[in-house]
């Protein structure tokens, strides 16, 4: 079995065990990356040198019994929308092509706090915005299990590294599904947290009421030992919810007896892909053997989730991103006449089209005498469709459903209808409009080979029911393993 | 409802993204608006009568903190990805003329 086979809680056991290093864990990804990178192209930002530094100096820590964390010599590949501490971080914009931060996010200290070792940056869609890392201004990323394919987005190069094993796990960001959506276009473990589960400090704002961080690993123990990792309370975060149990490890038990499960009948109808449908409901069915209750009910109120989103986020996003002007950091423009001409012209040059329609659909809705009839409209929405999660919560432990429509879609197939691209989002959009977390897990691949993924949806604070129900899940099957992704 | 986006409208928006389009940038986003506002429209169909707006899922509250310099001085660090700086500040164009 080669070192790349590990999961990120069996390295970091081998290491501890003396049986494997932190070094030869990094050295296993370098060679992995320089093999598949080049064709697959999930990082923006890799040093091989210092990643391999980064990695003697763990090692030499954990040999002194420094560093004891449950990650400790596991190398991580970070999204590239997380500020890292003089390493570049770019949110694969031209804007940032220069920025170096000068502190790293909460999530990523929590992460070396407990040992993990960083490898470099991923690709994503520009600032987020968008589903197949296509918009990104440093070229598209590859789907490891077929190159002709995206591999989803936004965090498609944090989805891409762990199915090609080109890391050991990764950390992603979510404001409408972009680490569920691509988990399950590239067959790996995603989940997004509920709101205010890790800090957003450090993570460049997208759309801050719908964005958080997550973990992306191989399996649902990654998932749950990497998520108590980066679970923090932070007072620099004015949105962190000071949790009383984050200890999620605890849940991976392999019983569902008696978990009530709703499948949603308005997740299964038009739109959706026989292929995909049919995993979904064997997966159902599996969870069904081993105990849980199975129903359909009718959620409701599917259908605004999307319109409600586009404009809650790209209003927040109009707004974080005027902060991008050419004076502290990043791109400023050669030539300008006054003040605000370098600013538009900065920004105009500095910005990629998705990006540039966002922001403006997000001043048009928050301008005056449009504010009302849409912005507060959407919000009203929000309130309708949380309270719909609320009552299937009163009845239901988890909601299980697909992660999206479709398998991942053909390379450069996306971009020309922004509206199909926009539902491709339809399952998993609302869960963050209602702040709920949500897993998902491969549960198949389709005819073509390409991967499946099961979504589970927690109630808030209730992530110990959808990583029960993940875990229970894994356990009864065999997975697909990545082509790309042997070493 | 088809929604129609003029000219002054694109202009006017651009103002308040500062966002300089290209003719051609104008045009495709009057398209993109006017097909996202009546995909958007698709709210209309809810009726939203004396639900109040939901901004956060949870009740949040402003957070506070002493006024109580808690850093050290990174100015020279922050100052390291200014585009343009000098004398330890951040250069600008002209903005009040003398």
């Amino acid at each position: 079995m080669s070192i790349l086979d590990m999961t990120a809680v069996g390295l970091a056991k081998a290491i501890r065990a003396g049986e494997a290093t932190a070094v030869e864990a990094m050295e296993a990804v370098i060679a992995q990356i320089e093999k598949t990178e080049k064709e697959l192209n999930c990082y923006v930002t890799f040093d091989k040198e210092a990643a391999l530094e980064r990695a003697r100096e763990a090692q030499k820590k954990i040999e002194a019994g420094e560093l004891t964390g449950p990650l400790a010599g596991v190398p991580v590949s970070i999204k590239d929308n997380m500020c890292t501490e003089g390493i570049k971080t770019t949110c694969s914009s031209k804007i940032l092509e220069n920025f170096v931060p000068t502190f790293s996010s909460e999530a990523v200290k929590n992460l070396e706090k407990a040992g993990a070792v960083l490898i470099g940056k991923t690709n994503m869609d520009e600032f987020a915005m968008g589903s197949t890392t296509e918009t990104s201004a440093y070229g598209a990323t590859k789907n490891p299990w077929n190159t002709a394919h995206v591999p989803g987005g936004s965090s498609g190069g944090a989805a891409a590294s762990v199915a090609a094993s080109e890391c050991f796990f990764a950390l992603g960001s979510d404001t409408g599904g972009s680490i569920r959506q691509p988990a399950s276009y590239c067959g790996v473990v995603g989940m997004k947290p509920t709101y205010g589960t890790v800090s957003r400090y450090g993570l460049i704002a997208y759309g801050s009421s719908l964005d958080q961080i997550g973990p992306l690993a191989k399996d649902v123990t990654d998932c749950a030992t990497i998520l108590e990792v980066i679970s923090s309370y932070d007072k620099k975060d004015s949105t962190s919810v000071k949790r009383e149990d984050t200890n999620f490890t605890e849940a991976l038990v392999d019983d569902v007896a008696g978990m009530k499960i709703g499948i949603p009948r308005d997740y299964l109808g038009e739109g959706l892909d026989e292929e995909v449908k049919n995993a979904i409901l064997a997966a159902a069915k599996k969870l069904e053997e081993k105990g849980a209750i199975v129903e359909e009910f009718d959620l409701s109120l599917v259908e605004y989730a999307i319109p409600a989103y586009y404009v809650i986020a790209s209003a927040e996003a109009s707004s974080n991103l005027a902060r991008f002007d050419g004076v502290k950091y990043g791109y400023r423009t050669k030539e300008y006449e006054g003040l605000h001409n370098m600013y538009k012209k900065t920004r105009s040059e500095g910005f990629g089209a998705e990006v540039k329609r966002r922001i403006m659909l997000g001043s048009f809705v928050l301008s005056s005498g449009y504010y009302d009839a849409y912005y507060l409209k959407a919000l009203r929405t929000k309130a309708l469709i949380k309270q719909a999660f609320d009552r299937a919560f009163e009845k239901y432990d988890v909601i299980l459903g697909p992660a999206a429509p479709t398998t991942a879609p053909e390379l450069g197939k996306s971009l020309s209808d922004p509206i199909k691209m926009y539902l491709g989002d339809i399952y998993t959009i609302s869960v963050n409009l209602a702040g709920l977390p949500g897993i998902t897990v491969p549960c198949g691949v389709d005819q073509s080979g390409l991967p499946i993924g099961l979504q589970l949806i927690g109630d808030c604070f209730k992530e110990k029911n959808i990583i029960r129900a993940a875990y229970a899940y894994e356990q009864s099957r065999e997975f697909e393993k990545c082509p790309l992704g042997e070493a | 409802m088809a929604n129609t986006i003029s000219d002054e409208t694109i202009e006017y928006v651009g103002i308040l993204a500062k966002l300089e389009l290209s003719d051609e940038e104008k045009e495709n986003a009057k398209k993109d608006m006017e097909s996202m506002l009546d995909y958007i429209d698709k709210l209309n169909e809810l009726d939203t009568t004396g639900v109040e707006p939901m901004s956060h899922v949870f009740p949040v509250q402003n957070v506070f903190r002493e006024d109580v310099v808690e850093n050290g001085d990174g100015s020279s660090a922050t100052l390291a990805n200014a585009p343009e700086s000098r004398d330890n500040a951040f250069v600008v164009p002209v903005t009040v003329e003398a």
